[in-house]
């Protein structure tokens, strides 16, 4: 199957952009070079092509409850304009993928989900639709999206603009903004844990404002950000990545991810398998380490204590920003407490790693 | 970018080099490689008189991004490791052909054959490079 392609794919050799297959996407994963482009988005601020994101739009009198039904976290308390995280379940509490819930009014949401979920995502809400009065609209096919991230985001956007970005506060959308005269949706969202934006567009703009940004950028150190440095900067950041540390195998509140899952809301899909986790403790729990001896920790690594297997990395790095091998793992609650030490297998050997915080990076989230 | 090359080596159609002295050779990978990898973060070492076969995983390079897997060009044992790596693995990227990973006492200087020359190796890369 050919790979699909995103309205920036004629930049990306401009820049030069080294593409790889990502869910079906020919996706540019680096482009100055990994460290560089991490170090630009924590100190300056990077440009992300993520138009391979999906968008479903839902409408109808009774939005609010269908989706209420659909999520974990409490749509029913948003406020208009508003934006948050949330999880869709299974029955069994299994992870059919994360997303941010964009409310425009009571009646009208757009979910922005994640590109290899799309379609199964997609297929699962309409068969959750039931009786609900709503509508369900896959405009995944449509929308372009371009994320803007880091300290001099708002800097750099606001000289596109002469909507005053300083009043959209963090998770927080504005609709009908003029970006380089392109008519977006911007919210101030991202996933490397710095402030930013997220803009919204049709295809045909994007192009243009793909390139006004990193012109009028250029003097604030602005560059083009591949998929590699999203993920290590959302690593950092303790920002979980579907099919990593939650999955149809892993739930929210293994993940530790438990806040965004709101038991007092109601009744709601996998309500019931996540509250027996919560109530009868949990048989697995997700934890930050730091390796003690040489090694860097990856994805699908075996994480072993005494030569027994008790559990699998999740997501590990090399952190550029910390310059330390760290990781997240899944492990048998039993070894899951702070400074307990384990033994990770990378491949014919072992090395010892420590249990520690989390919080490897803290957030620089507009307050 | 054009690709750094070195006369009197002989090179793998994976990126790595091989110096010849006798039936020692130093090993090591070559300036496209360290190019393709991006900044190198951890350099995973052979231990000494370990033997391999031509082909054999003899040593690891980590990019931020992803483990790397590197094959010896010719059958052998190592005789040296450059441990410096250990410490300093951004040395592969700074000067490739001046940093080698290990010393192998070849079993069959005969092996050295099946690799190219300079000439070879670069209109290689070139066609990697056309192709990428």
């Amino acid at each position: 199957m050919d790979l699909m392609k995103t309205s920036l794919f004629p930049m990306y050799g401009k820049y030069g952009g080294k593409m790889v297959d990502y869910a079906g996407w020919s996706m540019p994963v680096e482009f100055s070079g990994l460290t560089l482009e991490h170090e630009a988005v924590r100190t300056a601020a990077g440009l992300f092509d993520v138009s391979h994101m999906g968008e479903i739009e839902v409408k109808g009198s009774e939005a609010a409850a269908y989706l209420q039904n659909l999520l974990t976290n409490n749509i029913e308390t948003m406020h208009d304009n508003q934006v948050i995280y949330t999880f869709m379940c299974y029955q069994n509490g299994g992870v059919v993928d994360d997303l941010l819930v964009y409310r425009y009014s009571a009646d009208h949401y757009l979910l922005v989900v994640n590109a290899a979920n799309m379609e199964k995502d997609y297929e699962w809400m309409i068969e959750q639709k039931k009786n609900y009065q709503v509508e369900v609209i896959n405009l995944s096919s449509e929308i372009s999206e371009v994320a803007l991230q880091g300290p001099k985001a708002e800097r750099v956007l606001q000289k596109l603009t002469d909507t005053d970005l300083s009043q959209i506060p963090s998770f927080y959308l504005k609709r009908d903004v003029k970006i380089a005269g392109a008519n977006c949706l911007i919210s101030r969202t991202g996933y490397t844990g710095e402030d930013g934006f997220e803009v919204y567009l049709i295809h045909e703009d994007a192009p243009l404002v793909w390139e006004k940004i990193l012109e009028v950028g250029k003097p604030d150190g602005v560059v083009p950000i591949g998929l590699g440095a999203r993920d290590t900067l959302r690593f950092e950041a303790a920002l979980p990545l579907y099919g990593n540390e939650i999955s149809q195998d892993i739930s929210p509140i293994e993940a530790g991810l438990g806040y965004f899952v709101k038991f007092d809301k109601g009744d709601f899909i996998g309500r019931e398998a996540l509250f027996a986790q919560k109530q009868d403790g949990l048989k697995r729990k997700s934890v930050g380490f730091e390796m003690i001896e040489n090694g860097i920790p990856r994805h699908g690594y075996t994480v072993l204590s005494d030569g027994k297997e008790i559990g699998f990395v999740t997501t590990g790095y090399h952190s550029p920003t910390l310059g330390k091998n760290i990781g997240f793992a899944l492990v048998q609650a039993e070894y899951a407490e702070m400074g307990n030490t384990f033994e990770i297998q990378i491949r014919k050997r072992t090395a010892k790693a420590q249990v520690v915080s989390k919080k490897f990076y803290a957030k620089n989230y507009k307050k | 970018m054009a690709t750094v090359t070195m006369e009197g080596l002989f090179y793998t159609k994976d990126h790595e080099w091989v110096k010849a002295e006798g039936n020692r050779a130093s090993i090591g990978i070559t300036d496209f490689a360290q190019h393709a990898l991006g900044q190198i973060v951890y350099v995973e070492l052979p231990e000494l008189d370990e033997e391999f076969k031509v082909g054999d995983v003899f040593c690891v390079v980590e990019s931020v991004k992803a483990a790397s897997d590197s094959y010896l060009p010719v059958s052998g044992k190592v005789v040296e490791i450059n441990e410096e790596l250990e410490d300093s693995p951004q040395l592969l990227n700074e000067g490739p052909y001046e940093s080698w990973i290990a010393v192998v006492e070849m079993e069959d200087p005969g092996e050295l054959d099946q690799l190219m020359d300079e000439a070879a190796y670069k209109a290689f890369c070139e066609e990697e490079e056309a192709n990428a």
